[in-house]
């Protein structure tokens, strides 16, 4: 990015920042919180300690960050280097992003950089420049990309619900700032487990590694009866509900899987990862040491806010998570794609000077597809 | 009278324990205490003839874990004035310890846990004798934190609890997935429960006999223990391997020279694999070169952190599991016995 254009969305970052610090808040327990922050073109600055909101507030006029980050985990001596911090525990989380739910790139959404030739363009296989297969792809705003990304929010949650015991007051929802939402769980008894643990929890949630058996379905002598019900709990139940759709199918269905035998119902289960498995990012559930965005800061691949979620349902990112001003701005666009912001369509723009609201300059140019003049 | 044992490493558990729970699970009790009462000396049972039975009786039951086999209760013997499993277990301790043959000490503290797991299961599903149900919880609480409640036949525990268990087995049964889950609790039936802490109590014996300090040796064991140490030596293991990659590793190397993006968790097994290998970064670094978003300052910066050489970690390349759930895994038949991508093509001689 240059530097030109550094300055402005570090000033325009900065001026949110001041006007919105009632966003802006430590977590609980902010003296065993690791913090950290990036800066336009920089590293990452972490193993910082911020034991208060004026504390974080300071920081955000001081250093101008692109992106603000706070540890889930608490440690013992959180800005000592992570050998030493001592962990304590740390907030189960789960990541969902759009970019793990979809087969392909969203074919309208969707524009495609070369990293040889730099050149923006929409959705291909190759650079139609200079054939260049090493593409990177960015997606602009997509409204079925957030809609499928929700379903799958509400799907998790009930799994948190009703198999893990966690209370629902606990759960608290967070849109990302890009294209996913952060799913925290406050107070619960999995504060205190590992990484190897969580690996099993976010393996539990994608339905991966289920055994025939599970599903009643032994090597030898197995019957229709012992295979998944409707009304049974947990994995069962929702395996059921998804293999027969209806309950006057069972009897029918299930002779038909017994009928396929165990290596093909093992193959099938696989398979069901796919379409029953919530698509969690295990990684980010995994890591016991990560720093994540700070709820309450911009996310600099959007400029969008990361931001609490209270009614799923009516949530649009593309309008409650845009928090930029509309002052109309000067910018050379290259966005070969149309994309929509606050109720307004913008694009495509070949490589042209145009006049937008600042919101709607700052998104395209964290997406890298304008800049200013 | 020598004080009897100067072994430290018996702790209390706040349970009552009679003579016929001392039998079951001997590790729990103070046993110094206990024998200190009975009034025996260790030399005794190196010089006295009528205790030699009890040395024979230990030195079996090392024979018998050695062998994988359980030690298998002889009840009458137990109602005699001297109870001779408690004794033939702490002798067998003793003997272990003079022979220092660690995996001796391994295999006994196996056998002992798998003996110790088939009397709480039993006492788990007694009905008759609420005391001894109840007893079993409480090992089961105190010893490894297992908080188990009784639903009819059913028993259940707190997922986050199962799951700081169940981790330490590889086998697809004990997967999350694999258990009856509901409300934040994972079913389980007495033989899982107790099956479940196994390991725990395999590690809980094996650090207590390892932590308690060695005796002289005494008049009468060398005999025993100069055979234990030959024992030992039957179970030495060598092995050699293999240069062959394992797949998930030819996979990443293969993702990188096409000039695909391989994700970073890709990235971090094919570096630690290689750097845990004996490769060094210069070595490595390279491979990274076509992968679109390659820096070579960054590549180098952030293999000097996993080689350890930068920071203070030296870190180790990821278990098959995790590669597995990171989707990177690509088994073959000869994957089937490993843990770690590491252990691929090694093999004993």
């Amino acid at each position: 990015m240059n530097g030109k254009d550094v300055t402005f969305l570090e000033d325009t970052f900065k001026k949110f920042y001041f006007e919105h610090f009632d966003l802006l808040h430590v977590p609980d327990d902010p003296n065993q919180r690791e913090f950290g922050y990036q800066k336009f073109n920089g590293g990452m600055n972490r193993h910082l300690s911020l034991k208060s909101d004026k504390e974080l507030h300071l920081l955000l006029m001081q250093n101008k960050p692109s992106d603000v980050y706070c540890s889930n985990a608490r440690y013992m001596f959180p800005n000592l280097p992570m050998s030493e911090k001592d962990w304590q525990n740390a907030e189960l989380i789960f990541d969902i992003d759009a970019k793990d739910l979809r087969k392909e790139h969203p074919k309208n959404n969707t524009l495609i950089k070369c990293s040889e030739c730099n050149e923006i363009s929409e959705l291909g296989e190759s650079c139609p420049k200079c054939n260049s297969t090493k593409l990177s792809f960015t997606t602009l705003t997509c409204d079925d990309c957030i809609k499928s990304t929700k379903d799958e929010v509400l799907k998790l949650n009930k799994i948190l619900i009703d198999d893990l015991g966690i209370n629902e007051e606990n759960i608290k929802i967070f849109f990302s700032g890009n294209e996913g939402f952060h799913i925290y769980v406050h107070k619960s008894e999995y504060e205190s487990v590992g990484s190897r643990e969580r690996a099993e929890l976010s393996d539990y949630i994608m339905f991966r590694g289920g055994i025939p058996e599970t599903f009643g379905f032994k090597k030898f002598n197995t019957n229709k009866s012992s295979l998944p019900k409707f009304d049974d709990v947990g994995w069962n139940g929702r395996l059921a509900k998804h293999l027969y759709g209806t309950k006057s199918n069972r009897s029918k269905i299930s002779q038909e899987i017994l009928s396929g035998g165990y290596a093909l119902f093992q193959k099938k289960l696989e398979d069901f990862r796919d379409s029953i498995g919530i698509k969690i990012d295990p990684n980010v559930t995994q890591d016991i040491h990560r720093i994540f965005r700070l709820p309450g800061s911009i996310n600099s691949k959007s400029g969008l806010t990361k931001i609490f979620v209270e009614d799923l349902k009516k949530f649009d990112p593309y309008i409650d998570a845009c928090f930029i001003d509309d002052e109309e701005i000067e910018v050379a666009a290259n966005c070969p794609i149309e994309f929509s912001l606050k109720k307004k369509k913008f694009g495509p723009f070949n490589n042209e000077q145009v006049s937008v609201p600042k919101f709607a300059a700052v998104y395209m140019m964290c997406k890298g597809v304008a800049s200013s003049v | 009278m020598i004080a009897i044992f100067k072994l430290s490493w018996y702790t209390i558990v706040m349970v009552n324990l009679g003579n016929d729970e001392i039998v079951k699970y001997p590790f729990l009790t103070e046993a110094g205490k206990y024998l200190n009462d009975l009034g025996f000396s260790l030399e005794q049972f190196g010089s006295d003839p009528d205790l030699k039975k009890i040395v024979d009786n230990a030195f079996e039951r090392i024979i018998t874990s050695s062998e994988g086999r359980i030690f298998k209760s002889d009840p009458s013997s137990n109602n005699s004035a001297l109870p001779l499993e408690i004794f033939s277990f702490l002798i067998a301790v003793i003997l272990l310890k003079l022979s220092g043959m660690n995996t001796l000490i391994r295999r006994f503290s196996l056998a002992e846990a798998r003996r110790a797991e088939k009397f709480l299961e039993k006492d788990l599903m007694n009905h008759k004798d609420i005391t001894k149900a109840k007893l079993s919880l409480q090992i089961l609480q105190e010893l490894f934190s297992v908080t188990v409640e009784k639903i009819d036949e059913e028993f259940t525990i707190l997922v986050s609890d199962y799951l700081k268990h169940s981790i330490n087995f590889h086998e697809r049964e004990w997967k999350l997935i694999n258990r009856k889950v509901t409300n934040g609790k994972v079913h389980l039936t007495p033989h899982e429960t107790v099956r479940l802490v196994r390991k725990e109590l395999d590690r809980h014996i094996y650090t207590k006999i390892n932590s308690s300090s060695t005796p002289e040796m005494i008049i009468g064991f060398e005999t025993y223990v100069d055979k234990l140490k030959q024992l030992a030596k039957k179970f030495e293991v060598k092995t050699v391997e293999s240069k062959e990659f394992p797949p998930c590793i030819k996979h990443a190397i293969e993702v990188l020279e096409k000039g695909e993006n391989l994700p970073h968790s890709g990235r971090f097994l094919l570096a630690t694999f290689l750097l845990n290998k004996g490769q060094t970064v210069e070595q490595i670094a390279p491979l990274f070169k076509n992968a679109p978003d390659y820096n070579p300052k960054v590549t180098i910066y952030q293999l000097n952190q996993l080689s350890g050489i930068s920071g203070t970690t030296e870190y180790k390349s990821p278990s098959c599991e995790k590669v597995k759930s990171q989707n990177l895994c690509f088994p073959v038949p000869a994957c089937d016995t490993i843990i770690n991508p590491l252990q691929f093509g090694r093999k004993r001689v």
